[in-house]
């Protein structure tokens, strides 16, 4: 464990931390996504609060579709939540579902997105359109491929890198833990977005 | 973070009383939205019921109820980082 090269703390917490380099280094990571979606919320107050007029998000928007896909990202990470917890509990079968229905949900969550999105471009509303229409496709858009990257990471969790947990079941317990932290804090984003974006 | 059989079933419990909770303000906070309340009361509404939603999931799915103190410090950073950039917009107006 300890030859030169390899990460060291990846399983066992770090003496000076009291936590894994892996889930500090996943924290930071997170950090930084906060800074990155809190300048584009900065971006909608000021574009917000400077114009002479701002259009109800529900008089343009999809409510109950965007409440569905809500729904649809809170279950996902429930499943995400209960993915670790099987791993915690050593039913591997248990983990390939419940990640499966995750990454299922996820996917879900971009069909009734890219429902959205089809039904504004079909009536000409493009991100050129207004500023409305400008920072909700940027901010939808980013948090979309976030989504996007959370199924790639889940996927490869669920498939070739499980390999890892017969013979190393606490790292990849970690590796889990950390996709999970991604995934919840994407369900995060989301929890903000849908009341400023639709609701308000 | 606790591994024990017991504990983990005890924080499924937890799990599944959080993701009701979750639906369930999901519903409110729709909900409160068809009662056109006056656009400053409906961003507090809106806004509280979101950041309760967002505690609920950092504290339990993110298990921030249980983590060490380095994780706080770097969070308590980057809310402080973050707070200025909210405030730059709000306060150049």
């Amino acid at each position: 464990m300890s030859s030169p090269g390899l990460i060291r703390y990846i399983s066992k917490p770090h003496p000076v931390t009291g936590v894994t380099n892996s889930k500090l280094g996943i924290w930071c990571f997170l950090a930084s996504e906060v800074m990155l979606f809190g300048a584009l919320f900065s971006a909608y107050i000021l574009l917000r609060t400077g114009a002479p007029s701002w259009p109800r998000g529900s008089d343009l928007l999809n409510v109950p579709l965007a409440t569905l896909n809500t729904i649809v990202l809170i279950t996902s990470s429930v499943t995400m939540v209960m993915a670790w917890a099987s791993l915690a509990l050593k039913d591997f079968s248990k983990y390939r579902r419940y990640m499966g229905f995750t990454i299922l949900l996820a996917f879900t969550f971009l069909v009734v997105k890219g429902f959205e999105y089809g039904h504004k471009f079909e009536h000409h509303h493009f991100p050129s359109t207004s500023n409305f229409y400008a920072i909700y496709f940027a901010l939808t858009g980013l948090h979309g491929l976030h989504v996007i990257g959370g199924i790639i990471v889940n996927s490869y969790l669920l498939f070739p890198g499980s390999a890892l947990w017969k013979t190393e079941p606490e790292q990849f317990m970690g590796r889990v833990e950390c996709a999970g932290l991604y995934w919840h804090f994407v369900d995060l984003v989301w929890i903000f977005l849908f009341p400023v974006l639709y609701l308000l | 973070m606790e591994h024990s059989e017991t504990e983990i079933k005890k924080h499924v419990k937890v799990y599944i009383s959080v993701f009701a909770a979750l639906a369930v303000l999901t519903v409110v906070t729709v909900a409160v939205s068809y009662l056109r309340l006056p656009f400053h009361q409906a961003v507090i509404v809106a806004l509280s019921i979101a950041t309760l939603k967002a505690s609920l999931v950092a504290l339990f799915f993110m298990h921030l109820i249980s983590e060490k103190q380095i994780i706080f410090s770097i969070l308590l950073l980057t809310a402080i980082i973050v707070a200025g950039l909210f405030f730059l917009p709000v306060a150049s107006v």
